[in-house]
């Protein structure tokens, strides 16, 4: 029934839930080896000292540490529960992200990838894993006879947040430095950096864009409200650098952790609509598609990767989340502890649910088919797929919107409102909640302080979508003017 | 004393923000509004009227039995169903229903309540008792297996005993005292363990149409707060206790999360329930299919229903039967398995499902 092994980590181990105390215990305790035998740590007091020697009794004595259960040659690593040496656990955690690559199709010869880096443990990962990915397609390269299959090419983007956030410039100076360094370093072949400050989304001028995304935040009462959009402006942000300069691509390094975080944090603001869009391999809503290879690793697997090959990250940009996100974050960190599969379980459940017909890539109509690996989707998502095409989108979050909820915007289409007005009311009623703000009245100044980009969407949208806007209020239009909007 | 005066000593303020006559008496914990007593009875009173008629729950000349444990929850639903059905003309006959699942120093208290709520509301009362149906008591459930997966003993067999006591009384539908706070807390549950099927039944205010005895859950949107305030203010009588083998349920991290979440902001309770409703779950996902139990004739998606199987363990003294995982083939038994288990125990009961 239950996994024998005293601590199996594995995910996906169908560990019985009655056994998690018993396992838990043990597994905090093989944590910490013991070398000799009369060194025993405070915590593990003699009574437990039995069951101590025991999670080693299988090794033999408990006065070594114990050797790697893959390869059996090199000595497993301190701390974690799955006792593998370096070598077989950096290579299981690359294989992983090779898996989601070349099934999933994630990266192939003639893209261009933007890689978005914010200096944490998994977009470092990324950035490393997709560097040795490169590096290795241009040794096949050149060792090639034909010469077919280009090698595709790979750029960085760092958004520069340093006007919002609370670090010393200074501080930021070197962290910019930092970033400049690794990036230099991850070459041949050599990659382009792009370091954006996240004002330029607003306008050419710098100094005009930060201080009108400070007034657009300040505009924001919700802790929450304010997080969320910052992330929708990062996003916007590194669409503008892929599609400014020629990438076909930008790649996450969300993980696990991260997605899982991601889905408790959605169904707590009301998204559970749009909640399977955000988590699949693929996001082609945007205009440039986004591509998530890390999905499956856990950032405890990242972390640890980081540390014991020095990989560097810069923590000091990676602030602690208040409000709702914050309040999740430490649930999901406590339930893991709990339970160290809890995490990937909570994504496996957020898989079953339908995603949308923009969560695979665009058909390409490249017909030289440098891809040797054909698609593979997951069969039940693959045959579940909407035939439906148009989803009407939340100008603020890019998130779909149900046709039910749409209820405020037909209402408001039938009278001639201001922009500003129609603007609020195609949001989603999540981020209508927290992002727009209460008053009527300072509806106007907020909407003139958004950048083109978000307020271009719902032009675009309602252009588009005419048609299929019509249809749904055409029970209240009175006359075949078309000139409502 | 006349209005202005009391509006002068009152000083510059507030006053319900409903009304705008007399003095707040409390926040409302669902919108943060200041209102007073009378206005408090008839919104949280008016918003369970609309559900019940937006989600059609109940038809006139129908007999429903309400699952009283004596609780707060199922107290004021016994409470503002009488009021709803006197007010509105529901047509409805009702009745209490309490399980007695056997725990000493909590039940037996608690049965007394509704014992005096019968009295207070004028609705029959009729009590099941594991004791009567499976032959065993929780308190001798727990003496056997432990404080562990106690709850999904007690869950199981109370499912059924409602079941079983709304065929005795000859009832129509079952309505229970779910408020958001619980259907919240579930659904979290549910993706935290994965079960996408449970996930897209939990959220429904009525279940098991297809089955014996419908049940409904008029407190869906209710909150657990508002519903205590509502007992406290109306001085009705209830038993507060928690159950006092529960402290280690799963159940607590979700119930921790949601009231620290209910804090920061207090719609995200009906947020939670909106996006249980909005999830895109395939009707193509495998999804149990519906039979009979072999041995007592119970609705169940496997040969043997859930409380039979854990009943045997019981009597065998296989305490981890039924629980977990179960290996083989579609999660049925082995095949060696099913022949060694023989009706030894008492009958589950002579109705006919």
């Amino acid at each position: 029934m239950a996994c024998a092994a005293a601590a199996c980590g594995q995910t996906g181990c169908c560990r019985d839930e009655d056994d998690e105390e018993l396992v838990v215990s043990t597994k905090k305790k093989a944590g910490k080896p013991i070398i000799k035998t009369n060194s025993v740590s405070t915590d593990t007091a003699s009574s437990n000292r039995s069951d101590s020697t025991q999670a080693y009794s299988s090794e033999g004595s408990g006065h070594r540490q114990s050797l790697c259960v893959k390869c059996k040659i090199d000595e497993a690593l301190i701390g974690d529960e799955s006792r593998v040496c370096f070598g077989c656990f950096r290579s299981s955690l690359f294989g992983k992200f090779k898996v989601t690559v070349t099934t999933q199709d994630l990266i192939s010869p003639p893209d261009n990838v933007l890689v978005a880096f914010s200096g944490g443990p998994s977009s470092r990962v990324a950035l490393q894993f997709i560097h040795e990915l490169q590096q290795k397609a241009q040794r096949n390269l050149d060792a090639s006879r034909d010469k077919s299959f280009p090698v595709f090419g790979v750029g960085i983007a760092f958004i520069d947040e340093s006007a919002i956030s609370s670090i010393p410039s200074h501080e930021f100076e070197q962290a910019i430095q930092d970033v400049r360094l690794i990036v230099s370093s991850l070459a041949p072949p050599a990659k382009e950096l792009y370091i954006a400050p996240i004002g330029d989304i607003f306008s050419l001028d710098s100094d005009d864009g930060i201080e009108r995304l400070k007034e657009l935040l300040c505009a924001i009462s919700d802790v929450t409200g304010k997080e969320d959009l910052l992330r929708h402006l990062r996003m916007i942000s590194l669409q503008k650098i892929a599609s400014g300069h020629g990438y076909n691509k930008v790649v996450l390094g969300s993980c696990a952790s991260r997605i899982a975080c991601h889905v408790i944090s959605a169904t707590v603001k009301g998204q559970g609509y749009s909640l399977p869009a955000d988590i699949q391999y693929v996001d082609a809503r945007w205009e440039v598609p986004v591509v998530l290879p890390l999905r499956d690793c856990l950032i405890q697997e990242l972390k640890m990767l980081c540390h014991h090959e020095s990989l560097k990250t810069l923590e000091l940009l990676d602030g602690p989340h208040s409000g709702i996100n914050g309040l999740v974050s430490s649930f999901v960190t406590l339930l893991q502890e709990e339970n160290p599969s809890r995490e990937p379980t909570i994504v496996r459940t957020a898989e079953k649910l339908t995603p949308f017909n923009f969560n695979r890539l665009p058909e390409t109509n490249d017909s030289s088919n440098h891809s040797s690996f054909r698609r593979r989707h997951k069969k039940l998502n693959f045959e579940s797929y909407e035939s439906n095409p148009s989803e009407y989108f939340c100008p603020i979050c890019n998130s779909p919107i149900k046709n039910s909820d749409l209820e405020s915007l037909k209402s408001i289409l039938g009278h001639s409102e201001t922009t500003a007005d129609i603007f609020g009311a195609s949001c989603c009623s999540s981020c209508q909640f927290q992002i727009l703000p209460k008053e009527p009245s300072t509806m106007e100044h907020f909407y003139s302080l958004l950048p083109k980009p978000m307020v271009a969407r719902v032009r675009d949208g309602i252009c588009s979508n005419q048609d299929w806007l019509r249809e749904q209020i055409k029970d209240c239009l009175l006359s075949d003017d078309e000139e409502g909007i | 004393m006349d209005e202005a005066e009391v509006k002068s000593k009152k000083g510059p303020g507030r006053l319900c923000s409903i009304c705008n006559q007399r003095r707040p008496a409390l926040k409302r914990p669902k919108t943060l509004e200041q209102i007073c007593k009378e206005c408090f009875y008839a919104v949280f009173e008016e918003e369970i009227h609309r559900v019940i008629v937006d989600n059609q729950l109940f038809k006139p000349g129908e007999r429903i039995a309400i699952g009283a444990s004596g609780g707060k929850d199922s107290t004021v639903l016994a409470y503002v169903l009488t009021e709803l059905n006197r007010r509105h003309n529901y047509g409805l006959d009702l009745f209490l229903l309490s399980v007695d699942e056997g725990i000493t120093g909590y039940r037996d208290d608690s049965l007394e309540t509704v014992k005096r709520n019968e009295v207070q509301y004028g609705l029959p009362l009729k009590v099941v008792s594991y004791k009567d149906l499976y032959g065993w008591t929780m308190d001798e459930i727990v003496k056997m297996i432990g404080l562990k997966n106690n709850c999904t003993f007690c869950g199981v067999f109370r499912r059924q005993a409602l079941d079983r006591g709304a065929a005795l009384l000859k009832v129509d539908k079952v309505a229970t005292g779910h408020n958001a706070d619980d259907i919240a807390e579930t659904i979290l549950l549910n993706i935290l363990r994965g079960d996408i099927a449970r996930l897209s039944r939990c959220t429904s205010i009525t279940t098991g149409e297809d089955g014996p005895i419908p049940r409904c859950k008029p407190f869906k949107y209710t909150y657990e707060k508002e519903i205590v305030m509502y007992a406290y203010f109306k001085r009705l009588d209830y038993f507060s206790t928690e159950c006092i083998y529960s402290p280690n349920a799963y159940r607590g991290f979700a119930r921790e999360f949601i009231k620290d979440l209910e804090r920061i902001r207090p719609r995200a309770i009906l947020d939670i329930i909106k996006s249980g409703e909005n999830f895109r779950i395939s009707t193509t996902t495998k999804m149990p299919e519906q039979g009979t139990c072999e041995r007592c004739g119970y609705i169940s998606s496997q040969k043997w229903c859930k409380a039979c199987v854990l009943l045997e363990g019981l009597n065998r003294g296989l305490p981890k039967l039924g629980i977990g995982r179960t290996r083989g083939l579609n999660g049925h038994l082995g095949v060696e398995e099913t022949t060694k288990m023989s009706v030894r125990s008492k009958q589950c009961g002579t109705l006919d499902f």
